[in-house]
C-alpha cells in the first residue's frame, strides 16, 4: 500500500524507483505532486517533460500527461507542446547537467520568451545518472569522477541566471526544507509566465562519496545548515557569505506571457 | 476521551530502503531501523507531524486510516 496522494498520482506499478537509497529526487517529486494536489489540478491538464539523467526519470513514475525527452531538451520540447496546448499545465523535471550544462541556451531563451512553463531543477551538484562527472554546479574546488584533484571552474548561480534571462518567477528550497518546495511548486504554476525552481537535493552516490560529506542523513544535516533566507544573507559579511544556500522566493516580476503574444498574431488574420 | 481523528502510521517494508532518514528527522526518536529497513521504536511518542512522509524519498512510511 501507498498513501492516498501516492496512489493517485504515481504509477504505483513502477515503484519501488530506480534511484539509490537516501538519493533526494523522490522527495522533491513528492512535493511537486503535493503542490499539484494543493491546487486541484486535473490530471489530464498537467503534462509532465523530463530530459535525461537520474532526476529526469522522474516523470516516468507520475500519472498525468508524461514527456521523457533528450538530454537537455526537455525545455524545446515543453515549449512546443505548450505552444499547441496553451490550457496545459506544462512542467519540467530537469538536472543541473541537462538544464545547465547542454541545456543551458535553451534555459536562457526559455527564460527570455517568458512562456508558462514552470521548470523544477534537482540540482545535486554532479552528473549522477553517468557516474559522478562535475556540472556547472559543482561548487569549485570539490570533486568529480572528471575533476579528481578538484573542480578548478565557477559554479553557476543557477537562480541568478535565470532572472537575468528573464524568468519571471524564481524560487529556491532545499529538500531538507520540503514544504518549502511544495510552497513554491504552487507559485510557479500559478504564475502566468516562466518560473525557475531550483531545488537543492543530495547525491548520496556520487557526489557524496567523491567529497566524503558522508550519508544521506549527514548530507541533509549539512543543508541544513548552509541554508539561510535572503535578508539574512544581506547582512552577512562577505567571507560569512561563502557556502551559503540562498533559499526562498528571489524574484518576481511581470511581463508579457509568449504564447499570449502568439496568439495575438494567430487573431490578427 | 480522545475526541479528534486519529491517523496512524503505516509502513511498506517492500519500499523502505533503509535510508534512516525519517528516523533522523523525526522529532519524538519514535523510529529506528531494524535489518535495513524501518521500524517503529516507540508509536505513543508519535505526534503523527508527518514529517517521516515528508522526507522519505521512496514512500515506504506515511500516515492514514484510523
Ligand atoms: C546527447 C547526450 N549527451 C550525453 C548523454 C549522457 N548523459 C546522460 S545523463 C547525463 C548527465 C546527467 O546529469 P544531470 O542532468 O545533472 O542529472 P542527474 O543524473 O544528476 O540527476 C549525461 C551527460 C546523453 N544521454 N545524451
Ligand atoms: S546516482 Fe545519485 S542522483 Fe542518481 S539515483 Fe543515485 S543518488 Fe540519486
Ligand atoms: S509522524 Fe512525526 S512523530 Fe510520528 S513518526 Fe513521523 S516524524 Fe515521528
Ligand atoms: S526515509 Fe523511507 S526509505 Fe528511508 S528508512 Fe525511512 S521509511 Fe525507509
Amino acid at each position: 500500500m501507498v498513501s492516498q496522494l501516492i496512489g493517485k498520482y504515481y504509477r504505483t506499478g513502477s515503484l519501488p524507483h530506480i534511484w539509490c537509497p537516501g538519493c533526494g529526487n523522490g522527495i522533491i517529486l513528492r512535493a511537486i505532486v503535493k503542490a499539484i494536489d494543493n491546487l486541484g489540478l486535473n490530471q489530464d491538464d498537467v503534462c509532465v517533460v523530463s530530459g535525461i539523467g537520474c532526476s529526469s526519470r522522474a516523470s516516468g513514475y507520475l500519472d498525468f500527461n508524461t514527456v521523457h525527452t533528450t538530454h537537455g531538451r526537455a525545455l524545446a520540447f515543453a515549449t512546443g507542446i505548450k505552444f499547441a496546448n496553451p490550457d496545459l499545465h506544462v512542467i519540467v523535471i530537469t538536472g543541473d547537467g541537462d538544464s545547465a550544462a547542454i541545456g543551458g541556451n535553451h534555459l536562457i531563451h526559455t527564460a527570455r520568451r517568458n512562456i508558462d512553463i514552470t521548470t523544477i531543477v534537482f540540482n545535486n551538484n554532479i552528473y549522477g545518472m553517468t557516474g559522478g562527472q562535475y556540472s556547472p554546479t559543482t561548487p569549485t574546488g570539490e570533486k568529480g569522477t572528471t575533476a579528481p584533484y578538484g573542480n578548478i571552474d565557477a559554479n553557476f548561480d543557477l537562480c541568478e541566471l535565470a532572472k537575468a534571462a528573464g524568468a519571471t518567477y524564481v524560487s529556491r528550497s532545499t529538500i531538507y526544507g520540503a514544504n518549502m518546495i511544495i510552497n513554491q511548486v504552487e507559485e510557479g504554476i500559478k504564475n502566468k509566465g516562466f518560473s525557475f525552481i531550483e531545488t537543492i537535493s543530495i547525491c548520496p552516490t556520487y557526489y557524496g562519496r567523491k567529497n566524503k560529506k558522508g550519508n544521506a542523513v549527514d548530507m541533509i544535516n549539512q543543508l541544513k545548515e548552509m541554508s539561510i533566507n535572503k535578508t539574512a544573507y544581506d547582512k552577512l559579511s562577505k567571507e560569512k557569505r561563502n557556502g551559503k544556500i540562498v533559499v526562498g522566493e528571489l524574484h518576481k516580476s511581470q511581463r508579457t506571457e509568449y504564447t499570449e503574444e502568439y496568439e495575438k498574431i494567430i487573431q490578427s488574420f | 476521551m480522545d475526541t479528534f481523528v486519529k491517523e496512524k502510521i503505516n509502513i511498506e517494508k517492500e519500499l523502505c530502503k533503509g535510508c534512516g532518514i525519517c528516523v533522523s528527522f523525526c522529532p519524538k526518536n519514535v523510529l529506528t531501523i531494524k535489518n535495513e529497513k524501518v521500524h517503529i521504536k516507540e508509536i505513543d511518542s508519535c505526534i503523527k507531524c508527518g514529517l517521516c512522509e515528508l522526507r522519505c524519498p521512496d514512500y515506504a512510511i506515511y500516515l492514514g486510516g484510523k
